[in-house]
């Protein structure tokens, strides 16, 4: 067991440490000479960054839920192809390969499709009169749900193969209709799995890098993004250690996220158990 | 009467293999409904991309160019390497760690599974742009606090450019959340523990309850580890694009200014052809499951 503890403690906790305590070092930008602050964590919150945060945060909330929706009745589709075993599998596969393979190849295919040159954006903007543009926060919600709701699939999958049919057909016998089934059991058994995978897209969500990058660069207010901007510049003295401050900020923020979700989970949780 | 009706189909069914009950009209075009829509989401992207890479600009008509000038392309080659090789790094050492780890819990330290398994879940949660900004400011005491020991040059040579090891020991730990639940879920299915007592009741070593019984059993969750592993490490561009290394995805990304065409047909086959090799391994896995039980 040491060299998984021990594995993790170097590559895992140390950098998060690392982190949390230079996030408070700033560099003077006369003297050049480094000293202890919170100045940082105060120039985060607030402008440029501050509203990178919001749009991160507004971005991720929205495309969570649309993932989380869609992906739950795809599941549920899934689930009920009886003949289609093949149209099971594939979706399946196909739901492992977007929700993993990373956001670069995704963002090419959705500029290829809805981009500037796009091969569907003629037809959009000129046939239907939609004014549409893949490089705002629209645009990358339509592109965040290509694998979120893959993601969303494989998560909640096996929670829905876990909703036992005798306990449709126990209330089917007491004469419950469908939605009180869904009202009373499915919902309340499917609630908390339903609510984790939605925190999962969501950090997923909030996470994501690779598909911003390569879409717009950096020209929407996405905290990754700022992050990246922020390492790569030499123009602001500290830069580097204000990129720390926003990384901290995200780990914070996922966090807070996690420790509600482990709070609702545990309420939900009493009467199940 | 419906619910009556209903009540009779389910009792009809002793053990229906699927949950949600199917054969009433309006939940069947209820599932159409979702299948068509969400389908046209999802194949109109890779179908339009597939149109924009064969349509010829110039001259009209079809033109298969952007995929024969994949491989000369300048950086394919020396990129696409690389990436397949710290796959198999990660997809080596990830399984170093883990299935004794996975073995040690089933099997030694049962305690210890609700710590690992929150311990590996952190990855999936944890921004991987926090952890290497992390990763970056202690490769950065290199120059600053450790020039000219042998510390330092250990962490220079995990950034050689050839071969940054660095990306590997990171996405291992990406790696984690997907290796130890594939694992995981093996070990549950394969009822380890009986299987290993009877080994050892038998008179098997420890090495060879180990390499003839439980390696065996895991076949099949170590494929599906190994194929996440290799998946992920092919499609991860933020540690690389951060950390300022070339790898498959930040060349794709590279090269799309200069030819749109290709970095789209790259993209395009890089997806299907994953799709196809990971169809193909639940093919067999399904294959080999029904030969199993029969």
């Amino acid at each position: 067991m040491a060299p998984f503890f021990l594995y993790l403690a170097v590559f895992l906790l140390l950098p998060l440490v690392v982190l949390a305590v230079e996030a408070f070092r700033v560099t003077d930008p006369v003297t050049f000479e480094e000293g202890w602050s919170t100045a940082n964590l105060g120039t985060v919150t607030e402008g440029a960054y501050g509203r990178a945060y919001v749009g991160s945060l507004q971005l991720s909330a929205i495309t969570a839920v649309i993932g989380a929706v869609l992906g739950l009745a795809l599941a549920v589709a899934v689930l009920g192809a009886r003949r289609g075993r093949l149209l099971r599998r594939m979706v399946l596969t196909a739901a492992g390969v977007l929700a993993n393979f990373g956001g670069v190849p995704l963002a090419f295919a959705f500029l290829a499709t809805i981009g500037n040159a796009g091969v569907v954006t003629a037809l959009l903007t000129d046939t239907l009169g939609l004014s549409f543009s893949l490089y705002s926060m629209t645009g990358l919600a339509i592109v965040y749900s290509y694998f979120l709701i893959p993601l969303m699939v494989l998560t909640i999958l096996p929670a829905l193969e876990g909703l036992r049919p005798q306990w449709r057909e126990a209330a089917d016998n007491l004469g419950a209709s469908g939605w009180q089934y869904w009202r009373y059991v499915g919902g309340p058994v499917l609630a908390p799995p339903v609510l984790g995978a939605t925190m999962l897209l969501f950090a997923s969500s909030f996470a994501a890098y690779a598909t911003a990058k390569a879409l717009v660069g950096s020209s929407i207010p996405l905290v990754t993004l700022q992050i990246a901007d922020s390492l790569s510049s030499n123009v602001v003295v500290g830069a580097e250690n204000l990129g720390k401050a926003l990384a901290l900020g995200m780990v914070v923020l996922v966090g807070l996220v996690m420790a509600f979700y482990a709070w609702v989970q545990r309420r939900t949780q009493r009467w199940l158990t | 009467m419906t619910a009556l009706a209903e009540g009779v189909a389910g009792a009809g069914g002793v053990a229906p293999d699927t949950p949600v009950r199917s054969g009433r009209r309006s939940r069947v075009a209820w599932r159409w409904i979702v299948f068509g829509a969400l389908g046209l989401y999802f194949l109109v992207p890779i179908g339009a991309s597939i149109w924009f890479t064969v349509r010829d600009r110039r001259g009209g008509g079809v033109t298969f160019e952007p995929y024969t000038q994949i491989p000369t392309a300048e950086g394919f080659a020396e990129t696409f390497g690389r990436s397949l090789l710290l796959g198999a790094l990660t997809v080596v050492i990830a399984l170093a760690l883990m299935v004794p780890t996975v073995l040690l819990v089933e099997l030694r330290f049962p305690r210890l599974r609700t710590t690992v398994e929150l311990l590996t879940l952190l990855p999936l949660v944890l921004p991987p742009i926090a952890l290497v900004v992390g990763v970056r400011s202690v490769l950065a005491w290199a120059p600053d606090y450790f020039y000219g020991t042998p510390v330092a040059e250990f962490m220079f040579a995990l950034q050689e450019p050839e071969l940054p090891w660095i990306l590997v020991l990171v996405y291992v730990v990406l790696a984690l959340p997907f290796v130890y639940r594939a694992l995981d879920a093996g070990v549950r299915g394969g009822q380890l523990r009986t299987l290993t007592e009877a080994a050892r009741n038998l008179g098997a070593s420890w090495p060879r309850t180990m390499f003839s019984v439980v390696l065996p059993v895991l076949r099949t969750s170590v494929l599906n580890a190994v194929f996440l592993t290799l998946a992920l490490v092919l499609g991860e561009f933020t540690v690389a694009n951060i950390l300022g290394f070339q790898t498959f995805p930040t060349w794709i990304v590279l090269v799309s200014g200069a030819a749109p065409q290709l970095s789209v047909a790259v993209s395009v086959l890089s997806l299907l052809l994953t799709w196809a090799l990971l169809l193909l391994i639940s093919a067999l896995d399904r294959r080999r499951g029904t030969k199993e039980n029969a």
